[in-house]
């Protein structure tokens, strides 16, 4: 069981990640990710609803018919979005206002109604809330080491106005340079991180096999 | 099984509709009042900054006008103006209005006017200027933004109300200068409308319903 659920955490974290291998969700990773707060803020709302979307989702699977099944995906996750919504505007509403359409646009993050569809399905209810934590914290995990990444390069700080979410006066956060490169910031930056982090995780993958298949090969020759 | 009646697949769809719109209305229930606060203190928070100095004892809030097209100040959309009083005696305008020639899209803007035809401050509410270049009219990122406060249109004359560079009497951002003509074109059009409307802006009544609506 529980190697049952290492699986399922290493597929969510790191083998399937949904920004990573799946790329799903790109809008929003790519669009608010230009401080480490509103990557964290946005990951921590679309992990919400993904775990409550595929705990609704498995709970009711016994009675939706295939054939309204994505009817119902979209109602019980625009109904969970505009929860969600609410909550940030009464409780985060700085953070809410930096994020501005992104929060309403978890609706179309496909990683959602793609786990619903692949998993939480198929799947009993444990397991599903379990898968949709672990691509959640993969997808924020992302979100929030591009964020990081992009601000530090773009704007020389890091963790600046985490007040957004924590409460409190506005925080400087840590400054490390006095201007950053600003390319990072705008657009195109989103894009040279996202394909960075491909890359590495890519390179990191490779090593592993080739070590692995070294090691493979060597106990074989010792077996002979 | 491939003959599922219709009707089947519609009351399922009835019932998760019910639970969904009941989990919505529950939210919204316990988060409603919470979020009207937040959005009068987010607007009695922004806009303070723009009448530094000035006494008065008004909540800002209750004394919204909206102004509908066509009307002389700048932007195709209706202005918003807050009127702030001392006791009776009114002392300052705040105006909403968009410059609408910004390098990148529609810019909001609130400017405070005294009753003198003076400005008391500006800021930019929101914008989509380059970061770095003209994102520094945020008050957060530069001082720009400060240089109005206490001018009026004696103070430099009409036609000095522009940059440097076009012979005016204002300091430009380096690197972005269409952000700033902007800027300083909408508040000296805003000026001109608050000296020639004084008396009938202060004469009107407020805004009396949906005066939290004009958002979104």
């Amino acid at each position: 069981m529980s190697s049952g659920v290492m699986h399922q955490l290493r597929n969510g974290l790191w083998r399937d990640n949904p920004g990573l291998v799946q790329l799903l969700g790109l809008c929003p990773l790519l669009a608010v990710t230009a401080t480490f707060v509103n990557g964290l803020g946005l990951g921590l709302a679309t992990l919400a609803v993904l775990m409550a979307s595929n705990a609704l989702v498995s709970a009711t699977r016994r009675w939706i018919q295939p054939e309204i099944r994505v009817p119902i995906y979209v109602l019980i996750i625009a109904s969970l979005v505009t929860c969600i919504e609410l909550i940030f505007k009464a409780w985060f509403p700085d953070l809410d206002r930096s994020l501005g359409i992104f929060i309403p646009l978890i609706v179309t993050n496909c990683a959602i109604v793609a786990r619903a569809e692949v998993f939480a399905s198929r799947n009993p209810v444990g397991a599903s809330i379990l898968d949709g934590l672990a691509m959640g914290l993969g997808f924020a995990l992302l979100l929030m080491a591009i964020g990081a990444f992009r601000e530090i390069i773009g704007l020389g700080t890091l963790f600046a106005r985490m007040d957004m979410l924590f409460g409190g006066e506005p925080i400087q956060g840590l400054v490390l340079a006095e201007q950053g490169w600003l390319l990072m910031v705008l657009p195109p930056g989103a894009f040279f991180s996202l394909a960075l982090a491909i890359a590495a995780k890519n390179v990191i993958d490779r090593r592993r096999l080739e070590s692995k298949s070294k090691i493979s090969r060597r106990a074989r020759k010792l077996n002979r | 099984m491939t003959d599922r009646p219709v009707w089947k697949s519609g009351i399922t769809l009835a019932v998760i509709a019910g639970v969904c719109t009941a989990l919505v209305a529950l939210t919204w229930q316990l988060t409603a009042q919470r979020i009207e606060d937040n959005k009068k203190a987010w607007v009695e928070r922004s806009l303070k900054p723009a009448l530094a100095g000035l006494f008065f004892d008004s909540p800002v809030t209750e004394s919204m006008l909206t102004i509908q097209q066509p009307h002389e100040l700048p932007g195709s959309e209706a202005a918003i103006v807050y009127r702030i009083y001392a006791g009776d005696e009114p002392v300052a305008a705040l105006f909403i209005v968009t410059a609408r020639d910004g390098y990148a899209g529609p810019i909001r803007l609130l400017i405070g006017i005294a009753m003198d035809a003076s400005v008391t401050g500006v800021r930019v509410l929101e914008h989509r200027e380059t970061p770095g270049l003209g994102d520094r009219i945020e008050t957060g990122k530069s001082d720009w933004v400060l240089q109005f406060d206490g001018h009026s249109l004696r103070d430099p004359l009409p036609d000095k109300w522009k940059i440097k560079a076009d012979g005016g009497s204002y300091d430009q951002l380096t690197g972005a200068s269409i952000t700033p003509r902007a800027i300083i074109k909408a508040i000296k059009a805003t000026l001109i409308y608050f000296e020639s409307n004084r008396d009938t802006l202060f004469a009107a009544p407020a805004d009396m319903a949906d005066k939290s609506e004009g958002e979104d």
